[in-house]
């Protein structure tokens, strides 16, 4: 396809997203990749849908509506992805007065909350340390298989007359008098009116090659794996400095504790982060302080064997906000990128908005606090 | 250090005696325990197939720590060993 409707640059799950729903528009879509399907980000997660970690604002409200059109999909799709909306737990190791306030504020802004009680908690999840005695419940909550739900997207794709070149580096961005004409890649040159760039942590180098900026960076994180065991958790169980570390901008190691089973019986352990460009040396302090912080949660992990472990790079924008619209420099050249740790919570949503407005269509939501022009103004 | 003649161990429960310097798997096998755990998601058994610590059918809970593979681990006395 050398003359597509649109480009969507990056075959992970926002860009996946992105042209399925492109593709839903009647638009035929061409997908490129450096790599393959989910090589990025994607595949460093938990595969989280999560609204309990977002404070009211426009991230939780485009959370809320791409949760929704994750269901969605899943109802026309079965079983493609994993989706289960196994429900998050939120716990209070010690004072549980900035935990409580956040849950009353996120209830008035559509968030299902249950206030849990030591009793309730304990039976929800019966290995969690017993001195816990305050949480609550998010039922929303999901998980999916990551790899799984892009790799559905993109064959949803192909059977609606769209197109997926992986290992197809893109080199060059044209245009002609301030419209983006088409691009390049190593071997290939295609020409189109609609360029979406979907290449999350990397997305500011394709906004370089077009000429423009996006202040994209690195925030990376480690992932602890343990061997299969029975079902000890029944939730994603974190405790309530998460949700403080995801709003924090601070360079520097944060920690807190996620835990959560999953269906193979391994449980995954995390969260880490910090900004240390694309370094992936490992910091066996990180790993032992996970370690150490998931069993003082569950101390029935203490004699669970640890399997391996990963990282990954959030694409981290500096107001946590996503980056999704129009180029302020070059039209034609659209962003979605920038969800830093919820990509794949917010990715149906961003693809929705992203289709609106390039459709013309009216927008679910106000899409201004997540135009790309927050970081180009005065930019030429 | 004085060698016993033979070292004590129990297998879900049941007391056992085995020649010191076994593994784990050698010993259960002399003792007739062929099925070591059962498959997560079938529930079907399993013994020891590669007995070189390669394929990890042969996992076994020793003194409580889950997943160990019995072909690799000696034996040694009091060891209590579970199917898992």
């Amino acid at each position: 396809m050398k003359n597509p409707d649109a480009i969507v640059i990056g075959a992970g799950i926002v860009g996946a997203s992105c042209a399925l729903a492109l593709s839903g528009a009647g638009m035929k879509v061409l997908i490129l990749d450096r790599g393959s399907i989910a090589s990025g980000t994607t595949s460093a997660g938990e595969g989280n849908i999560l609204v309990s970690d977002k404070e009211p604002g426009p991230e939780l409200e485009l959370a809320l509506r791409s949760r929704g059109l994750w269901f969605e999909m899943a109802e026309e799709h079965g079983r493609a992805f994993e989706l289960e909306a196994k429900g998050g737990i939120v716990v209070a190791r010690h004072d549980d007065k900035s935990l409580m306030e956040l849950a009353r504020s996120q209830e008035q802004h559509g968030v299902t909350v249950q206030r849990l009680h030591a009793k309730e908690l304990h039976e929800l999840e019966p290995y969690l340390h017993p001195d816990i005695s305050s949480g609550v419940f998010y039922p929303q909550d999901a998980q999916c298989q990551p790899m799984l739900a892009t790799a559905y997207a993109i064959k949803r794709v192909i059977g609606r007359g769209g197109e997926f070149v992986p290992h197809a580096l893109v080199t060059a961005i044209t245009s002609d008098r301030g419209r983006i004409s088409g691009l390049k890649t190593g071997s290939e040159e295609y020409s189109t009116p609609i360029v979406v760039n979907a290449t999350g942590t990397w997305a500011g180098d394709i906004a370089s090659l077009a000429g423009s900026f996006l202040p994209i960076a690195p925030r990376r994180g480690f992932i602890l794996v343990t061997t299969p065991v029975p079902q000890y958790i029944f939730h994603k169980v974190y405790d309530s400095d998460y949700v403080s570390n995801v709003a924090s901008s601070n360079a520097d190691l944060q920690t807190s504790t996620v835990v959560e089973g999953t269906k193979s019986g391994t449980i995954l352990i995390g969260a880490s982060r910090e900004r240390v460009g694309f370094s992936r040396e490992v910091n066996i302090e990180i790993l032992r302080r996970l370690a150490a912080q998931a069993t003082s949660l569950f101390p029935v992990l203490r004699n669970v064997e640890l399997l391996r472990f990963y990282s990954g790079f959030r694409p981290y924008a500096p107001d946590h906000l996503p980056i999704i619209g129009e180029d302020s420099n070059l039209q034609g050249l659209w962003h979605s990128a920038g969800h830093e740790g919820a990509g794949i919570g917010l990715a149906p949503g961003s693809a929705a908005l992203i289709t609106q407005q390039i459709t013309g269509a009216k927008t679910f939501m106000d899409a201004r606090p997540f135009s790309p022009s927050r970081f180009q103004m005065g930019a030429s | 250090m004085k060698p016993t003649q033979s070292i004590d161990f129990t297998f879900d429960g049941a007391p056992y005696s085995a020649i010191p310097g076994q593994t784990i798997a050698a010993a259960l096998i002399n003792s007739s325990n062929r099925i070591l755990r059962s498959t997560r998601f079938e529930n079907q058994p399993r013994t020891i197939f590669c007995g070189i610590g390669i394929c990890f059918d042969c996992l076994v809970i020793v003194d409580e720590l889950r997943n160990q593979r019995a072909c690799l681990i000696e034996l040694l006395p009091g060891m209590r060993i579970e199917s898992q």
